[in-house]
């Protein structure tokens, strides 16, 4: 997945842009799957734990990178985790304080933004390495482009699950809910469908730019 | 305390809320690690390994942290011991089988960013399973793991002789494999009430 592969500097846009669609965690990278697919089932559940996600992972991209100096590299890996574990703790509380119902519905997933290896992967790929200006940025757009996605798997799970978006009816009575996609195959089938549309949208640009290569 | 019988657990672990195709717990290693049969069954047992001393290691942190009154500090002790743990896997691997080390590369450390292996951790401690049951959930998850890996590893291997469209190459065509597998697991659910 080189798309995002540039030699030239990128500006602050690039740096927040190219998490929101050019290197699209979920659609591009493929990273993170796991919640990607458990807890889309509505889209009000897929908006909470994307928020969560992104406030984990700026929260935690601002303390690696302000300390990246002093950590040893041998440790690195470690200290990263448990920044992250502390962070999530604190989020788990929250939404609690917040929500109790939100929290019972998002069960032991918000416990498990520790393993989601989006966070992981930020933190040793760019906040390890950069400012901290750059690395909010970057954190901030892949949280961003995070939650995009998971609301577009949570927002056609639910329309075609339960015929309505967050908690809104929106497709009538008649409307026949289609049960399996708010069941786990219904997750694959979903996240596939997704990804078989982005690819064909790069097939087509990819022929189109060897079209203008040719004339 | 939880009274559930140990082979309750164990089939309902490993079958009717299998980690992988019902709870969607370590995709990546399952759509990283699943081209070839052979890596995805000892992916599976080093899983399961690590998920079993995890397990027992959970099971003494939740007791002493119970005791000592600190439940905030559970989900970083558990983080911890897993990736020691990870560290141990690794380090006998490349001991004793310098292929297989090979053959896992990147996806054996990433052992510790595995959801699944956490999530047994945190499973057990919520439904509140006592140190035998917690052993046997952890094994029963586990081979459920195995499982999944080693079905969908068949399937991709059979596909790679398929005539398939360029378009769904790669992850689209194993997502929708795993949602026809998930399908196929969702006929355990009437098992148990």
């Amino acid at each position: 997945m080189a798309v995002g592969l540039q030699t030239e500097v990128p500006g602050a846009a690039d740096d927040f842009l190219a998490g929101v669609w050019k290197r699209n965690p979920v659609f591009v990278q493929v990273l993170g799957m796991c919640p990607v697919l458990a807890v889309t089932n509505t889209a009000m559940n897929a908006l909470a734990m994307g928020l969560a996600t992104a406030f984990v992972l700026v929260m935690s991209s601002t303390v690696v990178s302000t300390i990246r100096k002093i950590v040893p590299h041998q440790v690195r890996i470690v200290t990263f985790i448990l920044i992250i574990a502390t962070f999530v703790t604190i989020v788990d509380y929250l939404i609690q304080a917040i929500s109790l119902g939100l929290h019972r519905a998002l069960g032991a997933f918000i416990s498990l933004i520790v393993v989601n290896c989006l966070i992981l992967g930020r933190a040793e790929a760019f906040a390890s390495q950069n400012r901290i200006g750059r690395s909010i940025l970057d954190a901030a757009g892949m949280g961003v482009g995070f939650t995009l996605a998971l609301l577009c798997l949570g927002g056609v799970r639910e329309l075609l699950g339960a015929g309505s978006l967050f908690g809104v009816p929106l497709l009538g009575s008649s409307f026949e809910p289609w049960t399996v996609m708010m069941l786990p195959p219904g997750g694959f089938f979903s996240l596939a469908a997704w990804l078989l549309l982005f690819s064909g949208l790069k097939q087509r640009r990819e022929r189109k730019l060897a079209g203008e290569a040719v004339t | 305390m939880n009274d559930e019988s140990l082979a309750t657990i164990f089939i309902n672990a490993c079958l009717v809320n299998n980690f992988v195709l019902a709870y969607f717990l370590g995709i990546c290693p399952f759509l990283g690690v699943s081209g070839k049969r052979d890596t995805a069954v000892r992916m599976g047992a080093a899983v399961t390994f690590v998920m079993l001393v995890s397990s027992v290691a959970a099971y003494g942190i939740h007791a002493l942290l119970t005791w000592a009154d600190a439940p905030y500090l559970e989900l970083i002790s558990f983080i911890a011991v897993i990736a020691s743990t990870v560290q141990l896997v690794e380090m006998f691997i490349k001991k004793v089988s310098r292929p297989l080390f090979e053959a896992l590369g990147i996806f054996l450390p990433l052992i510790t960013t595995n959801c699944a292996i956490l999530a047994v951790a945190l499973f057990q401690t919520n439904k509140g399973y006592g140190l035998i049951q917690s052993v046997v959930f952890a094994f029963g998850a586990g081979v459920g793991f195995t499982l999944a890996l080693f079905l969908i590893s068949g399937l991709r291997e059979k596909l790679e002789l398929a005539d398939t469209p360029d378009i769904v190459r790669g992850t689209a065509i194993t997502l929708l494999l795993a949602g026809m597998l998930s399908i196929c697991f969702m006929g355990f659910a009437g098992l148990f009430n």
